[in-house]
């Protein structure tokens, strides 16, 4: 038999050749890379394998169990996905990042140890930083600074927390790991910032909608589902993961509302979808997890659908904002489809996926009797059918005319989209090849009748609310602007220091610098004695204190980035690493 | 690529009409279909209001209609104009 190698691998460096070949030797190429990827991954023994001696430790580059295995399937089969909607792209550097972070989102999930979690993590972050940059726009530049700052300061919680830990513990080894220390809360930091849960969930919708067209694709599905993959196996059952994923469920859906640009009210539903993953592992049942590891499936499915279809209106006509589209239907009617199989499987309709999935963690929670949990879940689950299921898809494809003349994108995006649409409705009718991977055994049977009628009934009088709220036009109206989330908190203080340091600081100087030249020109009138004085005041105050804020500016002017701002986010991560240095000497003290 | 001939399968207000009217329809034979159900079968659920009838209805019809009602205000509150960053 062939010996397997650690999927991961497969992408990484199979992705150094792209650049290399050209045309349809390209495609066929880079379709092969998830199937020889999926070969492997079947071949890969259970357990631990590939175990390297490195320093005094040993790492794990492949354990291979229940709940690594249907993650490895489906960033597999969103690759292969994904990999179809973007053949028509000619830029190499898409490529290579999306097979990177589609290699590091693997190896997050079958490594066995901290340090090539953290080096995957890292990979993944520069990976898709590089996906934003792609865009080639200022704001996606600037975008992808904010995110790359983001996820640089999750990493040096997580740098931090593993170091404490393995310095603690002894072994780099980890399976459950829950909260105890401080180490541990690092860590759980460093992942909570991954998985977009509040407060560090700005980063989300605002790199997310900058993306390129193809890459959101693959963002839409790695960086948050490998988090919950990796909270589910070190974090489970912790409370305040249960409280902080229902909350999460429910806070996005209002910015979903009043957001305009399309993606970034995909950005906002994906938040709250990975909510109720974070719910289930607060939960923490054998249900609960089937429930998180079923509903991760299926919304990286039905999500990275819903960015395909909306990356295919903003390819064929250039807008993805809801005031600029409208009607688009008429010409881009299997888009349209695509698109409402989509919406309708997130917002968990049966017959489509989201249902059978959702149901899972919902059912876990009403077994664990978590009322107020029950009651949040069932509102973002009326909340997301009305701004991901039925606003995305009405206000793009239906609504009022916008006038634009288009036509069906290429035939690559539509197959990639068919493939997703498929698979949504293929669950949702027969479940059963996803519940027979699940890590436990599912005894569970979401089509009974209350179950069907109920949600037939929440979603149906959602709809009912959002037509009677647009036919009296009482619905909030679709306008151009900047909805402030907690980034405000990141971004404005910076600037504002900035600013403090140019203005005030520096005419205060000024001014000093005036009022003693005043004092020394009255002293001028007077005899020698007030030279003396003068020379003092002047070595004194003129040089020195006058000049001081100045000096300031000068010490922070290098400091002023790209995006002529102090990012406030690096001042953190420099107090993270003071935090860690000194933490290391006390211990070592 | 020049674009295609228009598909034009939902246009003109009757077609609108007809299909809030049958939307209406289908929302009474859903409340018909749970309160014959709630009659003929006895409804096992892990809390009280699940053996009541229409309780999701109600529950998702005023869920959508304060979701609306806390994003205006919430609108109130976040917006800025666009380019409030830059």
């Amino acid at each position: 038999m062939i010996n397997s190698i650690p999927v991961a691998f497969i992408f990484i460096m199979g992705s150094f050749l792209i650049p290399l070949l050209k045309g349809k030797i390209k495609s066929v190429y880079m379709l092969s890379l998830p199937i020889l990827a999926f070969i492997n991954l079947i071949f890969l023994p259970q357990g631990q394998s590939w175990q390297i001696g490195f320093l005094d430790y040993t790492l794990i580059l492949s354990r291979v169990d229940g709940l690594s295995t249907v993650f490895g399937y489906i960033f597999i089969l969103i690759t292969f996905i994904g990999v179809i909607y973007a053949l028509h792209v000619k830029d190499n550097i898409q490529h290579v990042a999306a097979f990177c972070y589609a290699g590091g989102a693997l190896g997050v999930t079958f490594t066995g140890d901290l340090f090539s979690l953290y080096f995957f993590w890292e990979l993944m972050a520069v990976a898709s930083c590089f996906l934003i940059l792609a865009q080639r726009t200022t704001d996606s530049r600037k975008a992808a600074f904010r995110y790359f700052m983001w996820h640089f300061f999750g990493g040096v919680c997580l740098l931090a927390g593993i170091v404490i830990y393995v310095s603690i513990r002894g072994t780099i080894t980890f399976s459950y790991i829950g909260l105890s220390d401080l180490g541990t809360a690092l860590i759980f930091v460093g992942f909570c910032l991954n998985a977009a849960i509040f407060p560090f969930h700005s980063w989300l919708p605002d790199a997310y909608p900058r993306a390129t067209i193809t890459g959101a694709v693959f963002m839409s599905a790695m960086t948050t589902k490998s988090a919950v993959y990796i909270l589910a196996r070190t974090y489970p059952g912790s409370e305040v993961l249960m409280w902080a994923g229902a909350f999460m469920t429910c806070f996005p859906i209002f910015y979903a509302v009043i957001a305009n640009d399309m993606r970034r009210v995909l950005s906002y539903s994906l938040i709250n979808q990975v909510g109720f993953m974070i719910c289930g592992i607060g939960i923490g049942s054998q249900l609960a997890i089937n429930g998180v590891v079923a509903h991760a499936f299926c919304h990286i499915i039905y999500k990275a659908l819903l960015f395909m279809s909306m990356g295919a209106v903003l390819h064929m006509t250039g807008k993805i904002r809801a005031t600029d589209l409208g009607g688009l239907y008429r010409y881009m009617p299997f888009t349209a489809v695509f698109c409402i199989i989509g919406a309708a499987s997130i917002s968990a309709f049966p017959l489509f996926s989201g249902f059978i999935s959702k149901s899972l963690t919902i059912a876990a929670v009403a077994e664990h009797h978590q009322t107020i949990i029950y009651l949040m879940l069932l509102f973002a689950s009326a909340g997301v059918f009305h701004h991901a299921g039925i606003k995305v898809p009405y206000f793009v494809f239906f609504g009022h005319d916008s006038g634009i003349k288009t036509c069906e994108p290429p035939f690559n995006m539509r197959l990639a989209m068919g493939i997703a649409a498929f698979i949504c409705v293929f669950l949702g009718v027969y479940p059963a090849p996803l519940y027979n991977i699940l890590p436990f055994p599912v005894d569970y049977h979401p089509y009974t009748f209350f179950h069907v009628i109920g949600m037939v009934e929440l979603l149906m009088f959602g709809a009912l609310a959002f037509t009677i709220l647009i036919l009296s036009g009482f619905y909030p109206a679709e306008l151009r602007a900047q909805n402030l989330d907690t980034d405000w908190f990141f971004r404005m203080p910076g600037r504002a220091f900035l600013k403090f340091c140019d203005r005030p600081l520096k005419t205060i100087g000024k001014r000093i610098d005036t009022f003693f030249l005043k004092i020394v020109a009255w002293a001028c009138m007077a005899p020698i004695v007030s030279v003396k004085i003068e020379k003092q005041f002047d070595k004194v105050f003129h040089k020195f204190m006058a000049l001081f804020p100045s000096v300031i500016f000068t010490l922070i002017k290098p400091l002023e980035t790209e995006s002529r701002q102090i990012s406030w986010n690096l001042l953190y991560i420099l107090a993270c690493f003071i935090s860690i240095l000194f933490f290391l000497l006390f211990l070592g003290g | 690529m020049t674009p295609r001939k228009p598909l034009n399968l939902l246009e003109g207000p009757d077609i609108q009409r007809k299909f809030i009217k049958n939307f209406y329809i289908t929302l009474c034979v859903i409340l018909m279909i749970d309160l014959t159900a709630f009659f003929l079968f006895d409804r096992q659920g892990h809390f009280p209001w699940e053996e009541v009838p229409f309780f999701n209805a109600v529950y998702g019809f005023t869920a959508c209609v304060s979701l609306i009602f806390i994003a205006k205000i919430l609108r109130w509150i976040v917006k800025q104009k666009e380019g409030y960053y830059d």
